[in-house]
């Protein structure tokens, strides 16, 4: 019995093997990580651990003390060079790591800006791991100026951060708008300008035509042909899902490493799920980059793991907060034809209702956990409001749900 | 060390020392207390670190900011008599002798 081996020690790896233990599994289980780190929360690293207000400690998902405990085989700073499946084994250098069932939760890696255009000058960041922020934060000193590309979650929250710590922040999108590839027109514009108020000199449409600097950045030149000076530049312009493994190994790939329902590859002995992992869902097939999807799709591939036949069928929710503003996302909105606004109970909350025609199919809530929670519930009972009576704000969100 | 008592679905009940700093929701995850969700890390973003509190302690606590209100106006089997998420109970000696009941299921 070589048991089940998990590569890739994120949120994903650490649900897994947690939910297998809860699930009394009780055969040899091992989660390889190729950070020195025990699994830990990524979401802070652009929030509170940037900013300096979280110890690295209560990063991690569970005490060190844990995986011993329930017998499994945490190996930190471990990187697989290659899976065979013909052996069923890993490769790690020299040695042969066997396995009955293989799961690949191998995250996902930030893009970098091309060394041609000066992404390799020292001062250029990307933010994903702790590394990251501990190579970053020290040099996020008051008054040093901090470019910012890409004007999705990663560079808006870090712009924020940056703004709390007395950095001059400019925030550069190719796109005509901020979060284009997420949210509705209206939504970006809540966060234009809730940055620009907070002193961000954000500019939409606007490319990175080179870094400037001879060893340590010192600037940029734009699209537009403008330059600005940086002391720091965040590259925050999406992320690639680390498949390199399941290439080689010749498992289908499709935006991801392609699984079924239940979450298995093309390998009947090969499982994975997370940010890696993309998966039919409704009419289409999509991957998610989210704590939710990570924890759900885990969970749920760790009971078939163990012999159930559970197809994945997210309830996707996500989060972000920018200064003094949570936004709470429910549902997905691709194929959306229309965009409802709400304005909330409290002074400044809001949200925005997403529907495909007649259907409900996500939200948007600003500082409105009270639209986000009905708005999940309504989401699940796959229940659609009449748009009008959303959009009056007379209307009770409660009898709503209820409804 | 703050002792806080933990009392799951089932009953299980978990009686712990705890360190000041950490909050309810941390002190009950790390020592493997069933229910205790916290999906979103303790970014008040989620609700699945709900508790319910008991009685005697309600009054004891700091009270609830907005968002904690809000989000759980609207959770699954919330009690707005008792009901908080413990991600935002922060564990001072001033909870010392706290006992919170764990929901029977997370939303």
């Amino acid at each position: 019995m070589s048991g089940i081996v998990v590569i890739g020690a994120g949120q994903a790896g650490c649900a897994l093997v947690a939910k297998l233990r809860a699930l009394d599994h009780d055969g040899p289980l091992t989660l390889l990580g190729a950070e020195p780190h025990p699994p830990y929360q990524r979401p802070p690293l652009s929030k509170k651990y940037l900013l300096g207000e979280m110890p690295r400690e209560r990063l991690f998902l569970r005490p060190e003390a844990f995986y011993a405990d329930q017998g499994i085989t945490l190996r930190t700073g471990c990187a697989p060079d290659a899976i065979d499946r013909a052996a069923r084994c890993v490769r790690i250098g020299d040695e042969r790591l066997p396995y009955d069932q293989l799961v690949l939760t191998t995250g996902a890696t930030p893009r970098r800006l091309p060394n041609m255009i000066g992404g390799g000058l020292d001062g250029v960041f990307t933010l994903r791991g702790i590394a990251d922020v501990d190579a970053l934060a020290p040099r996020m000193r008051p008054g040093a100026r901090l470019l910012v590309v890409g004007g999705g979650y990663i560079g808006l929250e870090a712009a924020a951060v940056a703004r709390g710590l007395g950095l001059q922040v400019t925030l550069i999108e190719a796109a005509p708008r901020i979060l284009q590839r997420v949210a509705a027109p209206e939504t970006s514009d809540y966060f234009r300008a809730l940055h620009r108020a907070h002193g961000v000199d954000l500019r939409e449409g606007t490319g990175l035509a080179r870094l400037l600097g001879a060893g340590h950045v010192t600037g940029a030149e734009l699209s537009d042909g403008s330059r600005v000076e940086a002391d720091l530049v965040l590259a925050g312009i999406g992320v690639a899902p680390n498949v390199a493994l399941a290439e080689a190994a010749g498992l289908p790939l499709d935006n991801g490493i392609a699984v079924d329902k239940l979450g298995r590859t093309g390998d009947p002995h090969i499982w994975a799920a997370g940010d890696c992992a993309s998966f039919p869902w409704r009419d289409t097939r999509v991957r998610m980059e989210s704590v939710q999807n990570a924890i759900d799709m885990a969970e749920c591939v760790a009971t078939n793991l163990l012999g159930a036949q559970t197809p994945y069928d997210p309830q996707p929710w996500f989060w972000s907060d920018q200064y003094d503003t949570k936004l709470q996302i429910a549902g997905l909105n691709a194929g959306y034809t229309r965009v409802v606004a709400r304005p909330g109970a409290r002074a400044g909350s809001l949200s925005h209702w997403y529907y495909a025609g007649d259907r409900l199919i996500a939200l948007d809530a600003m500082n409105d956990p009270r639209a986000y929670m009905i708005g999940r519930r309504l989401l699940a009972r796959d229940t659609s409001p009449d748009p009008a009576l959303l959009a009056a704000p007379e209307t009770d969100l409660k009898a709503l749900a209820a409804a | 060390m703050v002792k806080i008592t933990y009392i799951e679905h089932d009953g299980t009940t978990h009686a712990l020392d705890l360190a000041e700093g950490l909050t309810v929701m941390e002190g009950g995850r790390d020592n493997g207390v069933e229910g205790i969700v916290a999906e979103c890390g303790g970014a008040c973003a989620c609700s699945t670190c709900h508790v319910y509190v008991a009685p005697d302690w309600v009054d004891r606590l700091p009270p609830m900011d907005p968002m904690e209100e809000d989000m759980l106006d609207f959770a699954p089997g919330s009690d707005p008599a008792r009901s908080r998420l413990s991600c935002q109970l922060k564990i001072t000696a001033a909870l010392d002798g706290l006992v919170v009941e764990v929901p029977e299921e997370q939303a």
